[in-house]
């Protein structure tokens, strides 16, 4: 029953799979050699895929896989699959933070977690940074910096980042007016 | 029950608000954070931003998609089980759709010369929008000085080190307890 293998694989992955989207690569390496479902080349066009399209990188890579493996519903029972342990443990996690709300003892341990998360936030976005600005994904010299840097982007990114902070527009609308000018301007 | 707010968060909307959210969120679940603020705080105010941030740290440390962890916590804290299920279920729909219709009709759909292009405007989009929640942030979270010294170690650590985000989380959490208990026991 290739459905109910899906569903465990993939439940698996998601049990797993800690640290975010990218995190279920290694997984899916793994669960193409063990069950021959697809080659490895597979996974190089899933990730390009997934980052193409919207919604979280590692939902859309169990919906390639489950759609290429048992067609639509394949694509529905994978995904399920990943997405279940994360509402299981949350649930119950949720549960407990809730009863120690206001405990001094989680309180303090917050003090340390938001700003350590800020900083995550801020690598994570500088990882972005690195791959949409410039032309190249390993920086090796940093003479030629200016070299790989696209200045056009960046110029782009400083007028974004002014009209977000002066007009206060919803996301969608800067997205959608980024793809439109990603489109024009040919970046 | 007099709060006008109470009406908004009926699991039907729970469920459309996160497909709308998974539907423009171009990237990993960092990437989801500006649409998150602006729906989930600003327009409902389901949860204020420290609450937001609260669920991002500890779905960093949790296994599972982060969007995916972070959507639970949201949809679980308004509507307990019931609404963790409708948070998930609306922020994964769109993928399903998305990529089944890819998958199924758009051969080489990565490869058109018009999506690369508009992908590369959004991408720097996703950039300045992450930045500008990045400064909002900021006063949430950094208070003071041993704040933005545990901002910098984990910047610095996570940019130029492999640690998990995991162990990472962990020791931040530690060495919040530690901080705020050393300076209770100061100010006895």
């Amino acid at each position: 029953m290739i459905y109910l293998q899906l569903f465990w694989e993939f439940l698996k992955i998601g049990l797993f799979a800690v640290g975010g989207g990218m995190a279920t690569i290694p997984f899916l390496e793994h669960l193409s050699q063990s069950s021959g479902w697809y080659p490895l080349s597979f996974i190089t066009d899933m990730i390009a895929i997934s980052e193409s399209t919207p919604g979280p990188i590692g939902i859309n890579m169990a919906t390639y896989v489950g759609y290429n493996v048992g067609g639509l519903p394949g694509g529905v029972i994978a995904t399920l699959g990943v997405v279940l342990p994360s509402m299981v443990i949350v649930t119950i996690v949720s549960r407990y933070l809730e009863k120690f709300n206001g405990n001094r003892l989680v309180d303090s341990a917050f003090y340390g977690l938001r700003p350590a998360v800020t900083g995550l936030i801020l690598v994570a976005g500088l990882t972005v940074v690195q791959t949409s600005f410039f032309h190249v994904y390993e920086l090796a010299d940093f003479a030629r910096l200016t070299e790989v840097l696209d200045w056009r982007k960046l110029l782009f990114f400083g007028i974004m980042f002014f009209a977000i902070r002066k007009f206060n527009k919803h996301p969608i609308f800067y997205i959608a007016v980024a793809a439109v000018i990603g489109i024009v301007f040919q970046f | 029950m007099s709060d006008p707010k109470q009406k908004t968060d009926t699991l039907l909307r729970l469920y459309l608000t996160f497909f709308k959210m998974g539907m423009v969120t171009f990237g990993g679940g960092y990437a989801m954070l500006p649409i998150l603020e602006r729906e989930v705080v600003e327009k409902y105010q389901w949860a204020e931003k420290e609450k937001v941030l609260d669920y991002y740290a500890v779905s960093q440390g949790l296994p599972g998609i982060i969007a995916v962890n972070v959507s639970v916590f949201i949809g679980y804290h308004r509507r307990k089980v019931p609404g963790g299920v409708a948070a998930a279920l609306g922020v994964v729909s769109p993928c399903i759709l998305i990529i089944t219709l890819i998958a199924a009709c758009l051969q080489n759909f990565q490869n058109n010369p018009y999506v690369r292009h508009a992908l590369a405007g959004i991408s720097v989009c996703v950039c300045a929008l992450i930045a500008s929640t990045l400064m909002g942030l900021w006063k949430k979270s950094v208070k003071d000085w041993t704040g933005f010294l545990i901002f910098l170690v984990v910047s610095a650590l996570s940019l130029f080190t492999s640690l998990s985000p995991i162990l990472i989380v962990v020791a931040a959490a530690v060495c919040g307890i530690l901080i705020q208990e050393a300076r209770r026991r100061g100010a006895k």
